[in-house]
């Protein structure tokens, strides 16, 4: 057992616990968009960022990543701590400001401007749907290319995939991008998920109050309406 | 070649080639690193091999090629040993006329190296104060070698080190020896080289261990570790072999990026030169010890320099950083621990071996020990490569190595630590160069890179510069990184095209402080320095130009304009020369710039000889 500080409460944690577990554990509530359970801990979005340490030594580090030690220092909400995760929310909603969980987490932080130029990209590249698909799904159909402003997601040479199964578990996991929205134009579906996932949507009058694992999706919608 | 089968087999081979050696032996030495073969160091070779042959010289004089001596300003150049004649700055003409000379034992002064508003001259290589106030522990000794010659680098007591440490028999003793000495990482980050390889050492020896020479250097403007890679490679080799042995690793690999070709040729000679020496291998010298090496080439991304994402690449996979802990000395390559160490770490360990711990480190200062090498260049009279002692003042380096301003300009800053450092300010050149007060002054020691700038640079386009180098660098996996960089990249640009406004000043201090705090690696948490070192030390610059929309160096475009003064005399070359016709005017009068036209390509500056054009 590692026994640590959380938020000046005295705890222990069983070695190899991450700081996110730990804390959530104990109800302290943080914020994240590229974590999820049963995927590997990435990393990539910095929102879950908690303050370790003492003095000059302090800095913050994903508390995703970063597994509990002995005698750790940490504040899951000091203001250092809650200054860079409204930046960081103000960095995503200039770039993704459709997503309507980054709309939420914002307005949650009470974040309601953003002071840089508006962009309208629908990924925030947090590799959940790469994680998902080689570790889950075992395909490693999709991954990132590129690096810095050109990262980018998708398939080698942005060719059909063969090792894709179509099973759509990239979309289910995708916290805030918009590929659910692709079905207008399924070519640049990454999985082609909308036009294989038939049942509920193709026979939306049989199933019409179904709950559909993908809601809310936008071919719902536009059948609805 | 033949395999030597032990130490003392060895021993006698060094003893031969070194009483082979002629001290006396007139030798021209030909600088032909990169930088001197791409100025033309190739041609100097031809031309003085065809003429000792054709005069029969050959006798008599030697050529020797070697790595850069330093001095990449004045390439092509040479020295003539012993009397350690310097003769920069020459062609192939100039080539024959010293042979001629050297062959009737006589030197050429007007071809030496002259100082252009003293007209002083300097003969001997010694002498001249770009060398003068540098302690070359590393690079003297690339001058001594032709890098593609075991031989030479035995017979300057090469791999004795090696030889003493292997016939000694104990690892701990290189151990204590390289803790002893204080040297620190010199990839950038200081770590204490001696507690890194005890850590290694201590690491449970199940499946092997593996030590890195992180030769991946990509600062813009920086070419320290190159180098040393192709003038010396075998100190680098000798220092990982004693490392290996110190530390109990099984592997070598060096991480070297594919764009230094010429590195790569001769680290590959040097490698087959050891293996079959037995230097290298199984059974290294006849004892028990084997190690080998393996080389491995970077795809040239900046960010595969950071130890965790040059793991991954070597694994063969996407060069991106993880979290630390684990750290590489526990978890490394394929999971073994792996040790990473700076091509100039490794070159100073037979440098300590050789001279002793305690001698090391009385060079420098308590706590930053030995000799750094750094590249400095910019608006200074004398760039190059310098090796100086650590401690020394930023003021030392401008003004005495690197001969101060030219042309009269003012020196107004100094840019260290390549990219990701900070620019420190004229009136701090008071500062000694060491980790710490780099640190403390908002920039760091990096690989480095030194760039001097003067009144004609704008310290707000230099950051965006580095902003431009750093967001196309990032590797993208941390948010705050990859679209912090491109903010602050977008800010900048809006200051330089006067579209700034002072609240841009505010949200640009405090995204750089949230990108610092909140990104994963070294790469990020660096990456605000130009921006935050700029905006505490030149915060005149950005309010001018955010509230006169000036600026003050006169670079930023959008934010100039050109006239002409009356210093004109209407000689008509601006006018010819002007792409856009905006420069009206008769002969013999003074000319005016039409502002409308006018693209500020600043042509006509450049070709006035009257400094008749003036820029607001």
């Amino acid at each position: 057992m590692m026994h640590l500080t959380l938020n000046g409460l005295d705890v222990a944690f069983e070695k190899g616990t991450t700081l996110l577990e730990a804390a959530r554990f104990m109800g302290f509530p943080i914020p994240t968009l590229c974590h999820m359970e049963g995927l590997s801990p990435y990393g990539a979005c910095r929102l879950c960022v908690v303050e370790i340490g003492e003095g000059p030594k302090a800095r913050l580090v994903t508390s995703c990543t970063y597994p509990v030690e002995e005698g750790l220092q940490v504040r899951t909400a000091s203001s250092r701590v809650v200054k860079a995760r409204r930046m960081i929310l103000e960095l995503l909603l200039a770039s993704c400001p459709q997503s309507k969980t980054i709309q939420d987490l914002a307005s949650a932080h009470g974040i309601n401007q953003q002071r840089f130029r508006q962009e309208y990209e629908d990924c925030i590249l947090c590799g959940r749907c790469v994680r998902m698909c080689e570790e889950q799904m075992a395909a490693k159909a999709i991954g990132f290319r590129g690096r810095g402003e050109k990262r980018s997601l998708g398939t080698p040479f942005d060719k059909t995939s063969e090792v894709c199964r179509q099973c759509g578990g990239c979309i289910y996991v995708c916290p805030a991008c918009q590929l659910r929205c692709t079905y207008t134009t399924p070519e640049q579906a990454i999985c082609g998920g909308c036009q294989n996932l038939g049942p509920p949507c193709l026979e939306k009058e049989a199933f019409d109050d179904m709950m559909c694992y993908m809601a809310p999706c936008v071919a719902c919608e536009i059948k609805k309406d | 070649m033949e395999r030597l089968k032990s130490i003392s087999e060895f021993r006698t081979l060094q003893g031969l080639l070194k009483a082979d050696r002629d001290p006396d032996m007139t030798t021209i030495v030909v600088s032909a690193g990169t930088c001197g073969q791409a100025s033309g160091a190739n041609d100097l070779i031809r031309v003085t091999k065809r003429e000792l042959l054709s005069r029969k010289l050959a006798d008599r004089i030697q050529l020797r090629v070697t790595g850069c001596h330093g001095f990449c300003e004045m390439e092509p150049s040479i020295v003539i040993e012993p009397e350690g004649t310097f003769y920069p700055r020459l062609d192939p003409k100039k080539m024959v006329r010293i042979i001629e000379a050297l062959s009737m034992g006589k030197t050429l002064p007007d071809l030496f190296l002259r100082h252009p508003e003293t007209g002083e001259t300097w003969e001997k290589e010694k002498d001249i104060p770009f060398f003068k106030k540098q302690v070359r522990t590393i690079l003297s000794r690339n001058a001594k070698i032709d890098p593609i010659r075991i031989y030479d680098y035995i017979g300057e007591n090469g791999y004795s080190a090696l030889a003493e440490v292997l016939a000694s028999g104990r690892p701990e003793r290189v151990l204590k020896e390289v803790k002893v000495s204080g040297l620190r990482g010199r990839g950038g980050a200081g770590f204490p080289t001696g507690l890194k390889w005890e850590m290694l050492a201590r690491q449970g020896n199940g499946r092997g261990k593996i030590i890195v020479c992180n030769a991946d250097e990509g600062d813009p403007g920086a070419y320290m570790d190159r180098s040393v890679l192709e003038g010396n490679p075998h100190s680098i080799l000798e220092g990982m072999i004693i490392g290996a042995y110190a530390t109990g690793a099984t592997k070598g690999i060096v991480y070297v990026r594919n764009e230094y070709p010429l590195a790569i040729k001769h680290l590959l000679i040097a490698l087959r030169q050891d293996e079959q020496l037995g230097l290298l291998g199984d059974h290294i010298l006849g004892t028990d010890f084997s190690f080998p090496i393996q080389i491995v080439r970077g795809a040239g991304a900046f960010v595969c320099g950071e130890e965790t994402a040059l793991i991954h690449s070597v694994e063969g996979k996407m060069g991106e950083p993880r979290q630390r802990p684990p750290f590489p000395v526990v978890r490394g390559i394929h999971g073994l621990p792996t040790m990473i160490n700076n091509v100039e770490t490794w070159a100073n360990i037979p440098v300590i071996l050789a001279m002793g711990a305690e001698a090391f480190s009385r060079i420098g200062v308590d706590n930053n020990t030995g000799t750094k090498i750094f590249s400095l260049v910019g608006k200074i009279r004398h760039t190059g490569l310098v090796e100086i002692p650590m401690g020394i003042t930023l003021g030392e380096i401008v003004d005495e190595i690197g001969g101060g301003p030219v042309n009269g300009a003012k020196i107004k800053a100094i840019q260290t630590g390549g990219p990701s450092g900070g620019c420190i300010p004229a009136s701090r050149f008071d500062l000694p160069v060491d980790y710490e007060s780099l640190k403390e002054a908002g920039s760091i020691m990096g690989s480095g890179g030194m760039i001097v700038m003067d009144d004609h640079t704008c310290m707000i386009d230099v950051a965006k510069y580095f902003m431009h180098f750093l967001k196309d660098e990032s590797c993208g996996k941390c948010f705050t990184c990859r679209k912090g960089t491109q903010r602050m990249y977008e800010i900048l640009e809006d200051v330089t095209l006067g579209k700034g406004t002072p609240g841009h000043l505010e949200l640009l201090e405090d995204l750089a402080h949230v990108v610092k705090d909140t990104t994963m690696c070294g790469l990020g948490q660096t990456a605000p320095n130009p921006v935050l070192s700029t905006l505490r030390y030149f915060r005149d610059e950005y309010m001018e130009h955010i509230e006169q929309r000036k600026c003050p160096a006169g670079v930023c475009k959008e934010l100039i304009t050109y006239s002409i003064n009356e210093n004109c005399t209407g000689c008509q070359a601006c006018l010819r020369l002007c792409p856009s016709e905006a420069i009206t005017g008769e002969k013999k009068k003074r000319h005016a710039i039409d502002p409308g036209p006018c693209i500020k390509c600043g042509a006509c500056r450049s070709v006035c000889k009257f400094d008749a054009v003036s820029v607001v």
